[in-house]
């Protein structure tokens, strides 16, 4: 079964690798990487926490609403544990 | 008679305005001053050189090693997996590790391919900059870095591959891989029809940058 999840709409500042697009979002999990090291934290020489990298599933109806070109068309992004939450639905 | 020397630099060789003798305009020279980040490269690698960390010849050999990638490496990764069952399936499995036992060492980083079949194109961008598979690809066209690709090929991937001139039947499913983290990708395009029987030196010509990318399909034989 496919786990579904959902990004945070949070916009916290700094160098951060979840795409504004993809904020809110839900998806599919397509596999899970890593560990690999957070990002927010290696961009500022910081040790950083290593975590699972999700690499998510988007339908291109989910991201882009009634403007998406052909909704049934898809969207993969690899975005961090901290980042997702278990989608509501 | 007064000198007219605008029209005389038109006429000599030596002339650095107007057009040159093969008909396209002179560049300008680059007598800008540097950049601060232009500035923070030139010290922190003369910091690293005067400390011993690394050396002017490392430096260079670095820079040699990343020009003489090419897509050539790229295609020979497409054209074994075309041929060889057994290697296509490890590669889709884990593509460092298969790419790696094939002398393409990506380093740090990991390599996921994605294949192309009858229903499914897959096309790959970076959208928060411009993460590539250098080691197995090269250096990233322009294009492919530009703000123009990168944030409309996630909105209408279908239109911009028209642009490249490839036009998808509405039966295959467009899937976008957008390299947001610690993933590089390559596409596996689709076998063309017809090459039943290529050596893998033939096949390899078949497969062009851009149909790694995903832009283009690999082109059929002659």
């Amino acid at each position: 079964m496919t786990e579904r999840v959902r990004v945070r709409e949070m916009f916290p500042p700094g160098h951060i690798r979840t795409p504004f697009y993809l904020r809110g979002k839900t998806g599919e999990v397509e596999r899970v990487l890593g560990p690999f090291g957070v990002p927010e934290q290696l961009a500022y020489g910081l040790t950083a926490n290593r975590e699972k990298l999700y690499r998510v599933r988007f339908t291109m109806r989910e991201v882009w609403g009634e403007a998406a070109e052909n909704p049934d068309d898809t969207l993969d992004a690899e975005i961090f544990a901290h980042w997702l939450i278990p989608a509501e639905d | 008679m007064p000198h007219d020397h605008h029209d005389h630099d038109h006429d000599t060789p030596h002339s650095h305005t107007g057009m040159s003798s093969s008909g396209h305009p002179y560049r300008q020279d680059q007598d800008e001053p540097l950049t601060y980040w232009q500035n923070m490269e030139i010290a922190v690698r003369e910091l690293l050189i005067e400390k011993g960390i690394t050396t002017e010849l490392e430096v260079m050999r670095q820079i040699d090693q990343m020009d003489n990638r090419s897509p050539a490496d790229g295609a020979k990764v497409v054209a074994r997996a075309w041929s060889d069952t057994a290697f296509r399936a490890r590669l889709l499995e884990d593509a460092t590790t298969a790419t790696r036992e094939m002398g393409f060492d990506i380093g740090a980083l990991q390599l996921i391919a994605v294949e192309n079949t009858d229903s499914v194109h897959n096309v790959i961008v970076c959208t928060l900059c411009s993460c590539y598979p250098r080691n197995l690809l090269g250096l990233p066209p322009d294009w492919y870095k530009q703000r123009a690709y990168r944030s409309r090929v996630v909105k209408a991937p279908r239109k911009v591959l028209a642009e490249f001139g490839l036009v998808l039947p509405d039966d295959v499913t467009v899937r976008v891989h957008d390299s947001t983290a610690d993933m590089r990708y390559i596409v596996i395009p689709a076998r063309p029809a017809g090459t039943e029987g290529l050596s893998l030196a033939e096949l390899e010509k078949l497969v062009s940058r851009d149909s790694m990318i995903g832009v283009a399909l690999a082109t059929a034989p002659e």
